[in-house]
């Protein structure tokens, strides 16, 4: 789960991370008074969306005066940002953060990640702040400061000072610097995030370290533990249908194809988007429709698949362990009588009770195409969406 | 002999009585896993399936001399329930649930360092030894007993791997899901390794996924390592960047983890590779011969 920059430097301050005074706001009106309350000569009005890239896209901006910060609230709020992460359509503005503008006299980056080499959690820090780490890690691989927290003692002081000394934060930054690796350290392991950064981590003209960008990231599976990290989830910045599957205990994630995918399990759904793609065709969604699924589960997965209009027809491969092919039928023919599905079904069953499931599905009046196995299920569902986009075509040409 | 589950492996379950470790404890039984007990806190003294049931894991070890346990407590629990079999030296524990907070595992890695206990998932459908017994939720009657061994993170598509080869008639020394979880206990390396050094295994099938190093790093191990032959499927070719496919751990962070840039540099290393999973018994079945 991700949160907002507003609400992960809320949580930062609570553990001595020092960010810039500022607040989130929903209106221009709100944002004038804020610039007033926090003072200072210049402010910056940041796009809160869960996206990175939002300053190339327009949605970071500086004002000089408090009529400059309300008219740049008023463009920001209600528009739609398109970065590098949001796709096409974009992701539209509900609040930004107002906070005092920061003389910056150099940037840094630091950040922890769980390691999946180390099984650890290691802290990551760069003197190339402000820049993507990945790109760092890319180009200038050797800039980049690497150090494995023990989970028995966590994050030590010498560690930090390693850290600190090794990016270039010396004299009277060396101790602020331990204090802003500490505190990252503790917010992560205390809130069970998965990832949190400070970038830029910058050096202000008053001397001070400042936090003036942060990201965090949690872990969906300790949320049961954390209410008040769980309080901070956006719903509007979520896609409805991955949304409504969660809801349903099915994993939905939208992609741009046209074949729609029921699958269970997490690799046979890869392996499934894997086979359509080198046949030559494209998956619009993956979806997982888990472990012991009941036929409502089932039709629910229809449900979600088929909200996503570029669907053409559905692929649906099952290859039952803790399932039964049975129970999937029925949700099948569920689904089918149920939403009124005219599009092409193709079933690829297999595993435990796998001839009751194709007795149920042919005993139905409905004309699925039953595939024996991966590859034809892949092949048939291909031609089939081929087939049909070449009917549609023509008729959009002819004149009316 | 096989890898981590073979004919002399005494098994428990831990969270015994509950609805799926009575069902799957029902189901080893069955093809004949050596089910010796299992732990239920607060149950201790009482039997069930006709089998005795302890308190604590220490009490089923020194009663019932347990080296193999199948977790089934659900993932807030899981954690001090594998720490448990850690600390009563159990050698192979099987962790069935999927949703383990990862900073749980993290600090269960950190107890488990400098003991002989292996951690199999979490989030695996288990392992199975094929005419030997099991200890997961497999569907065991797809396997039969044969020369190959199987190690993947997804249980699916392990069971898809293992019907096409069934189809071309071989079988399976051992079958070992490592699971989906981003920190898990057993990484690919490892249980190549067991392979390696397992007389009744001559050739491995390793099935990996978008995210992680993992399967990179077990294909340079066996570059220098196995003389065996390792046939590799990577799952996620058209998965985007940045989303989580189902498993906590397959999601792409960067360019070394998309499937592509695994595979190709997994065939780089000269191990048998396929692209298309339709293709996995048949890929295997070349590599044998």
């Amino acid at each position: 789960m991700n949160i907002h920059e507003y609400q992960t430097k809320d949580l930062l301050k609570h553990y001595g991370v020092p960010v810039p005074p500022g607040r989130v706001v929903h209106t221009d009106a709100q944002a004038a008074t804020v610039a007033e309350e926090i003072g200072g000569a210049r402010w910056v009005v940041k796009a809160q969306i869960h996206s990175g890239g939002r300053g190339k896209a327009g949605g970071v901006r500086v004002g000089s005066s408090i009529d400059e910060v309300r008219v740049i609230a008023n463009e920001i709020i209600g528009s739609v940002l398109v970065t590098h992460q949001t796709g096409a359509e974009g992701r539209l503005v509900r609040r930004v953060l107002v906070e005092q503008a920061s003389n910056i006299v150099r940037e840094y980056y630091i950040g922890l990640v769980i390691d999946r080499a180390t099984r650890r959690i290691t802290l990551v820090a760069s003197a190339e702040g402000g820049v993507e780490i990945e790109v760092v890690a890319q180009q200038t691989p050797e800039r980049i400061i690497r150090e494995i927290i023990d989970p028995a003692v966590g994050l030590l002081d010498f560690q930090c000072r390693k850290v600190a000394y090794k990016v270039g934060l010396k004299g009277t930054l060396l101790p602020q610097a331990v204090k802003v690796m500490k505190g990252l350290y503790r917010c992560m392991r205390d809130n069970d995030a998965i990832m949190a950064e400070i970038n830029p981590l910058a050096i202000v003209d008053s001397g001070q370290l400042l936090a003036l960008d942060a990201k965090m990231s949690f872990d969906d599976n300790a949320l049961y533990r954390r209410p008040t990290v769980s309080e901070l989830r956006d719903f509007d910045e979520e896609d409805p249908k991955e949304v409504e599957a969660t809801g349903h205990g099915l994993n939905y994630i939208a992609l741009d194809g046209d074949v729609g995918c029921i699958v269970n399990g997490a690799g046979l759904a890869m392996a499934t988007m894997d086979a359509i793609t080198l046949h030559g065709g494209r998956p619009a969604n993956f979806l997982d429709v888990g472990g012991g699924a009941t036929p409502e589960k089932v039709a629910n997965a229809f449900h979600i698949v088929l909200q996503d209009p570029a669907v053409k027809l559905i692929l649906i491969n099952i290859f039952a362990g803790i399932n039964r092919c049975d129970w999937i039928a029925t949700g099948i023919i569920q689904a089918m009588r149920d939403q009124n599905i005219k599009m092409p079904i193709i079933v690829r069953l297999a595993g435990t009770n796998v001839e009751e499931g194709r007795a149920i599905l042919n005993a139905s009046q409905f004309p699925f195409i039953i595939a024996s196995d991966l590859n034809d299920a892949a092949a048939i569902a291909v031609t089939e969406v081929n087939n049909i986009v070449k009917k549609v075509a023509p008729l959009e040409k002819e004149p009316s | 002999m096989s890898v981590f589950l073979n004919k002399d492996s005494r098994v428990i379950f831990q969270g015994f009585t509950g609805q799926h470790a009575t069902f799957h404890a029902e189901e080893a039984m069955k093809i004949g896993t050596n089910v010796t007990g299992g732990v239920t806190p607060g149950k201790g003294g009482t039997q069930h399936l006709g089998l005795p049931v302890f308190d604590t894991v220490e009490e089923a070890v020194r009663e019932t001399g347990a080296d193999v346990s199948g977790i089934f407590a659900p993932p807030p629990f899981a954690a001090d329930a594998i720490m448990e079999a850690i600390d009563a030296g159990i050698k192979t524990i099987v962790v069935i649930a999927d949703g383990i907070p990862v900073q749980d595992m993290v600090r269960v890695e950190r107890y488990r360092l400098g003991t002989n206990s292996i951690i199999i998932g979490p989030n695996t459908p288990g392992i199975i030894t094929p005419g030997v017994g099991k200890v997961g939720i497999m569907p065991s009657h797809i396997y039969s007993p044969g020369r190959v061994g199987i190690v993947s993170r997804s249980g699916t598509l392990n069971y898809e791997a293992v019907a096409q080869m069934s189809d071309l008639g071989l079988g399976q020394s051992s079958s070992i899901g490592i699971g989906g979880d981003p920190v898990n206990g057993t990484d690919f390396a490892t249980v190549l390794k067991a392979f390696e050094d397992d007389p009744d295994t001559d050739a491995v099938l390793m099935i990996g996924e978008i995210g992680g190093p993992q399967e990179v790093d077990a294909a340079r191990w066996a570059k220098k390592n196995m003389r065996k032959p390792l046939i590799c499927y990577v799952a996620g070719l058209s998965a985007p960047p940045g989303r989580r496919m189902g498993h906590a751990g397959a999601i792409i962070s960067s360019e070394s983890d998309t499937a592509t840039a695994k595979i190709d540099t997994i065939e780089a290393l000269g191990m048998f590779v396929v692209r298309n999973p339709a293709d996995i018994g048949a890929t295997v079945l070349r590599a044998i011969k």
